[in-house]
């Protein structure tokens, strides 16, 4: 059948980043369509300007063979684009049926009186063609996750969609659940819809696609019919990357064992992770979102509270309840996100710097200027931050600086361990390369660094040993130069659907 | 932009503070207020009428300035009316038993427990200071009124005490003296200690503030005692101001301090702000009101007028944001 979505040549850039670069897509009627890429592929941007929610920088988008001009959310939707979103989009406290209609509910006549028995009846019906065991009155808010995400599927059969995006719908689904989709996802492709899929589980690929498209770098690498690759192909198709970046050259000299974790648990995310850093030494802890990374790195600093796990430091345990008390024990987080969790953005380079050091620069309260001046200035050379001067506001600064300043924050602070969490997120090349000479200049000098990274060049290049998290779990440790791209993303992807 | 804007930033950059709202508009619109009403009321000017002005809005303005370390922090206090008429009747009491340093000992006290109240509720659960301060607004009022039984307490022995609320420093008035020692210590406070760093890193980035090890839950309790405290000033000034204790003394100054502090250019949602704005603020407020009485404008009308003022200075400092 002809496709009757087509996306040709678009681009799409952000600060610092292209994050499509003339990608062409295209999707039938009745078929499921892969979308499989590393984080950061361009995935995510893809189907958010093909469900009209950014707009692209070039290219064009038709469907059934006439362009279409200005692509919002709401001309997505009557164009019969819809799409089920990881983290769902329903109002908990109406019912099934109101949402069901939101937004286009039946009335009587042409009035502005709801036809509340024409909603229930049609959205019974259509709740029965799904085989959705679920009553049109009832709230939401009461429902499993796994029939939220069939009221999804509802809403966009009832909205006589013709092509709906899934975005890793089975990531929290247990195997049964995840048939029942499979099912649902079927009946769908039997009424007409195409559906775009957006998975990293192989199998479940393998069952459902009818075609794969594999993207990386913000590119389309190679769109496969079902059956014309296998899962090692796949693989390698998706990682497989230039090292475009150079990494500084680093000889290892891995002291004394600075911090240990063990069995270290918290409640839904992360499941007894153990491992341990040396001085001088770069641990590198690879996974795709959602692996328990971000989250085994908030518990080592009492960000959030771990249910079980022990942490020493230089060998002796320690009691952390807070990032107060890890700083006490000098480790220093490096948070993912700087603008949500790291930076003050009204305050001043100097005032970010010395944020955790301002006991040590005051005497009985008050604040020693000339001791915080001084101790900021002297990391804005160490780093070389490109400032003006120390009172400059942060938000004025380039990302790259930006995320200088919140590493400043934490060596400025004494830290012995710096945990690193996706330090060069969204700043460009040069400062991404200042970054990597940063963090081999810091284990030079005898820092225990643990860097959590998506981009697994980041992690090859800098990581001295690296630990591969699935699932809450580390699937898979590696000893300097044993890992490749391939052998890292294998020990990420998940391999079956939870029980 | 415009040559013209091009070259008014050239001299804003040359004057010796940073230009903003607060050190640069605000002061020049207080400037133009009082022109206006040094011609339209010939009173206006009198060193009699700014003295009484002045002791008139002193404890709005010790209000307003603790109003602002709380706002700073991403807070808000609107217990700070109540709690300033129980110190009230407080001290009467103690007054009326002939008894100076009970009734300081009480009127403080009791500052410092409901300010301690809100900031333990604040800091150590998840409430919203908004809530908090809400439900303590009303149980400092009903205490007010319990210890009371909603009546005046009249008739308080003559001291040395009023002095506070009704005396001189040669031309400046007691309550003016408290309002100004009270500006200063926050303002120390704020720019040269380690809470006031850590009130700012607060408002700015919770997230981030305790990321950086700061003692935040702290940090907050401080912050709610500290705005007791001053209610509780205010509540003793104002018991020798008008030598009587009423329980329903200080209605409506919650609201006030907010306004001059969102008047002064502090952003309400915490994280950025000076002192210096309040200062003005109050001044603003200050001046507006005995202007507006002199010509013999009604409270009421003067009530739309400082309505209008609050949506405008923050409409000021959104479009500030914006550019």
């Amino acid at each position: 059948m002809e496709p009757f979505l087509v996306a040709e040549g678009i681009s799409k850039r952000f600060p610092g980043v292209v994050a499509l670069d003339r990608v062409d897509f295209d999707l039938r009627p009745s078929e499921v369509h892969v979308l499989l890429g590393e984080n950061g592929a361009g995935k995510s941007t893809l189907v958010k300007i093909l469900a009209g929610a950014y707009r692209p920088d070039e290219g064009e988008i038709r469907l059934d063979g006439v362009p279409v001009r200005a692509h919002t959310p709401s001309a997505a939707r009557l164009a019969g684009i819809s799409t089920v979103y990881q983290e769902l989009a329903l109002a908990p406290d109406m019912s099934v049926a109101q949402n069901i209609f939101l937004g286009r509910e039946a009335t009587h006549g042409r009035g502005a009186i709801l036809d509340i028995e024409e909603m229930r009846a049609r959205t019974r019906e259509l709740l029965h063609l799904l085989d959705l065991d679920v009553e049109p009155d009832e709230p939401v808010r009461r429902l499993s996750l796994a029939k939220r995400q069939g009221i999804e599927i509802v809403r966009a059969l009832a909205w006589k969609s013709r092509a709906l995006i899934m975005d890793e719908p089975t990531s929290s689904l247990s195997s049964h659940e995840t048939e029942e989709l499979f099912a649902r996802v079927a009946r769908l492709t039997a009424e007409g819809v195409g559906v775009i899929y957006i998975s990293h589980r192989l199998e479940e690929i393998e069952r459902i696609a009818d075609r794969v498209t594999v993207m990386r770098d913000g590119r389309v690498v190679a769109t496969v019919p079902r059956g014309a690759v296998d899962q090692a192909e796949l693989i390698r198709l998706m990682v497989g990357r230039q090292l475009s970046e150079t990494f500084p050259l680093r000889v290892p000299r891995p002291g004394d064992e600075m911090l240990r974790v063990e069995d270290l648990s918290v409640p839904e995310t992360v499941h007894g992770v153990s491992f341990s850093v040396r001085a001088g030494e770069v641990l590198g802890i690879a996974g795709l979102i959602g692996a328990g990374r971000t989250e085994t790195l908030r518990a080592v600093v009492g960000l959030d509270p771990k249910s079980a796990g022990r942490i020493f430091v230089a060998g002796r345990p320690v009691d952390i309840r807070s990032p107060r008390d890890a700083l006490g024990a000098r480790i220093g987080l490096v948070p993912e996100d700087r603008h949500a969790q790291g930076l003050v953005l009204g305050m001043s380079v100097q005032q970010n710097i010395t944020l955790a050091s301002l006991k040590m620069c005051s005497r009985r309260g008050f604040l020693a200027f000339r001791a915080l001046r001084d101790l900021a200035e002297r990391y804005i050379a160490r780093l070389r931050i490109k400032v003006a001067g120390p009172s400059v506001s942060v938000g004025t600064l380039s990302g790259g600086n930006q995320q200088k300043v919140v590493i400043a924050r934490a060596l400025a602070a004494g830290s012995d361990v710096v945990l690193l969490d996706e330090p060069t997120r969204g700043i460009d090349v040069g400062a991404k390369a200042e970054i990597y000479e940063l963090v081999a200049e810091l284990a030079r000098e005898g820092k225990a660094i643990v860097l959590v990274s998506s981009e697994l060049t980041e992690i090859l290049g800098l990581a001295d040993r690296i630990a591969v998290m699935r699932e809450g779990r580390i699937s898979r440790t590696f000893e300097r130069g044993e890992a490749t791209q391939e052998s890292i993303m294998a020990a990420a992807l998940p391999i079956e659907a939870a029980a | 932009m415009t040559a013209s804007t091009g070259r008014a930033d050239g001299i804003l950059r040359r004057l010796p503070f940073r230009p903003s709202w607060e050190t640069l508009g605000l002061p020049v619109v207080v400037l133009g207020m009082t022109a206006m009403f040094a011609v339209l009321a010939p009173n206006f000017l009198a060193v009699s009428n700014a003295a009484n002005v002045a002791r008139q809005f002193a404890v709005l303005g010790i209000i307003g300035a603790v109003q602002t370390v709380v706002i700073i922090s991403g807070g808000i206090d609107l217990s700070v009316g109540s709690v300033l008429a129980v110190s009230n009747v407080l001290m009467a009491m103690g007054l009326a038993q002939g008894d100076i340093p009970l009734g300081l000992a009480l009127a403080l006290g009791a500052g410092l427990a409901f300010g301690l109240t809100n900031g333990v509720l604040i800091g150590m659960t998840r409430l919203p200071p908004f809530i908090v301060t809400l439900g303590m607004l009303s149980i400092a009022r009903g205490f007010a009124l319990t210890i009371t039984d909603g009546v005046p307490i009249f008739g308080l022995p003559s001291s040395g005490f009023s002095w506070i609320g009704q005396g001189y420093l040669g031309p400046i008035p007691a309550p003016v003296l408290f309002a100004i020692g009270a500006f200063i210590v926050i303002q120390i406070l704020l720019t040269r200690t380690r809470f006031g760093t850590a009130t700012y890193a607060i408002g700015g980035n919770e997230q981030a503030a305790v990321l950086a090890g700061i003692a935040v839950s702290r940090v907050k309790v401080a912050i709610y005692v500290l705005s007791g405290l001053g209610a509780a000033l205010g509540g003793i000034i104002l018991t020798a101001r008008v030598n009587s204790g009423q329980p329903l003394l200080g209605e409506g100054l919650e609201l006030q301090s907010v306004a001059t502090v969102v008047i002064g250019g502090t952003y309400l949602f915490g994280g950025r702000g000076r002192l210096v704005g309040t200062l003005f603020g109050v001044m603003f407020v200050g001046i507006l009101q005995n202007g507006l009485n002199l010509l013999g404008i009604s409270t009421f009308v003067q009530q739309i007028v400082i309505g209008v003022s609050i949506i405008a200075a923050v409409l000021l400092t959104v479009w500030r944001d914006r550019s």
